[in-house]
């Protein structure tokens, strides 16, 4: 790696003002889990490496009547121990519990998963379906970004030069509802994902009909997807195995996968499909309470 | 040009100083500024885990750590698991099972199982091979490194 300037700022004025001096040539580090690897490997640069882990709006882990504040600098391993977080997010659990090694949970964070922005980012796809928000911080003050307009190319965001991604917030999930995210890996732990499905929805009291559902998908397109006519395709449906059929044939046709190393386009859309039922069925499950 | 930055950190109970650059990360400050080399270097990435340390009470890829990071953090690597009275029993388990051969994920694989064992001495096997998913061991097959663990945590709940 060539020589670098650490900053560790202990406010957000003092990140900004960082950031906003430096433009691109500085580089937030949250967990390090990417961004160091891609510094060495001179995948990027950066003059000014800024250390964002004692920047106190970024390490907030708090869970209030408005939902989820989650610092962008909080790693995965603080979402899982935090029961309360976990009985809420379960969705979110399943993909902060599968990042990696148990090594890398203990530093990569969710919004270096999302500033990352690989299409592959496990985390991804459940941020998007729980209705997450980007707050960003930069010179011209703060705006929010719907998640799944974050990610706006492989390895590539939608933050403007001297922004800083602050927090993501996440509603609090409606009654009756539920999100579960699975991926496909040839092996157990430690890979990336072929493909990738984050499922959430909401039922009605009865717990019998689909009143909304949005579906997210990764490793299949050049960012994670929202597969809104999929999602769309479940509003006001009985809970049944074709609407669920429905919805991940439509989840399957929003992807735009390649072939690559990690599995071909054929093997992908089937993937979608699959797990597109698959994330439903435990999705609609956990807004019943069975699990 | 950025210079050396003075870091002040605890390893394995010791207040220790060191300089370094700021991009060196804290594997390589171990070994080559502190000169500590039981942490080793595999694949430099965070895929095999051979550089695992415990930092503040986490399980980390020393790789994947600056070393300017390390400031003010408790550190505890691979020198400070066996005491002055003898070997720590996970070290000793791991002896006793043959659960190395050529031995350079051994610090990792003893780190990462202190951290599982001193929380859950009653981990199972299932558990086990979840927690050590991290730390790659290309002789053994990784059987061996199991049974040790399950026994080290059998001696550990004995006391």
């Amino acid at each position: 790696m060539r020589a670098i300037d650490y900053q560790a700022p202990t406010s957000l004025s003092e990140a900004v003002s960082i950031m906003a001096a430096n433009g691109d040539r500085a580089r937030p580090l949250a967990g390090g889990t990417d961004v160091l690897v891609q510094l060495r490997g001179g995948r990027r640069e950066a003059d000014v490496v800024m250390d964002t882990k004692k920047i106190p709006e970024l390490n907030t882990l708090n869970l209030g009547d408005n939902g989820l504040q989650l610092g962008a600098a909080v790693p995965c391993y603080r979402i899982y121990q935090d029961s309360a977080v976990a009985a809420a997010y379960p969705g979110l659990i399943d993909a902060a519990g599968m990042i990696g090694s148990i090594q890398i949970q203990g530093r990569a964070t969710v919004g270096g998963n999302l500033c990352n922005a690989a299409p592959s980012g496990d985390t991804i796809p459940p941020v998007i379906t729980l209705g997450g928000e980007a707050h960003i911080n930069g010179p011209n003050g703060w705006r929010t970004l719907p998640a799944e307009n974050f990610c706006t190319g492989p390895g590539r965001n939608a933050l403007e030069n001297g922004e800083l991604l602050v927090a993501i917030q996440l509603p609090a999930p409606a009654a009756n509802s539920g999100t579960a995210y699975l991926r496909f890996i040839p092996r157990n732990e430690m890979d990336i994902a072929v493909a990738g499905v984050s499922s959430t929805v909401q039922l009605d009291a009865s717990g019998q009909t689909i009143q909304s559902a949005r579906i997210a998908l990764a490793s299949v397109g050049p960012t994670p997807i929202l597969a809104t006519a999929a999602g769309d395709s479940l509003a006001g449906k009985a809970v049944s195995d074709e609407a669920i059929a429905e919805a991940g044939r439509l989840a399957s046709e929003a992807a735009t996968p390649i072939t690559d190393m990690r599995g071909t386009i054929r093997q992908r859309h089937h993937l979608v499909d699959v797990l597109t039922r698959r994330t439903l069925n435990i999705a609609i499950r956990r807004a019943r309470g069975e699990e | 040009m950025p210079g050396l930055v003075h870091v002040t950190t605890t390893i394995n109970g010791n207040q220790t100083d060191f300089l370094c650059e700021p991009r060196q990360s804290l594997l390589e400050c171990l070994r080559d500024v502190v000169g500590m080399t039981g942490s080793k270097e595999g694949c430099n990435d965070g895929n095999c885990g051979a550089c695992t340390v415990n930092m503040d009470g986490r399980i980390v890829c020393s790789c994947l750590v600056l070393g300017v990071e390390a400031q003010g953090a408790e550190v505890n690597t691979i020198e400070g698991v066996a005491s002055a009275d003898g070997l720590h029993p996970i070290q000793q388990s791991f002896l006793e099972n043959a659960a190395l051969q050529c031995g350079i994920c051994t610090p990792g694989f003893i780190v990462a199982t202190k951290a599982l064992l001193e929380a859950e001495p009653d981990a199972d096997e299932a558990r086990i091979r979840h927690w050590l998913a991290g730390n790659l061991c290309r002789c053994t097959g990784y059987d061996k490194i199991v049974r040790a663990v399950l026994d080290a945590g059998e001696r550990m709940r004995a006391g």
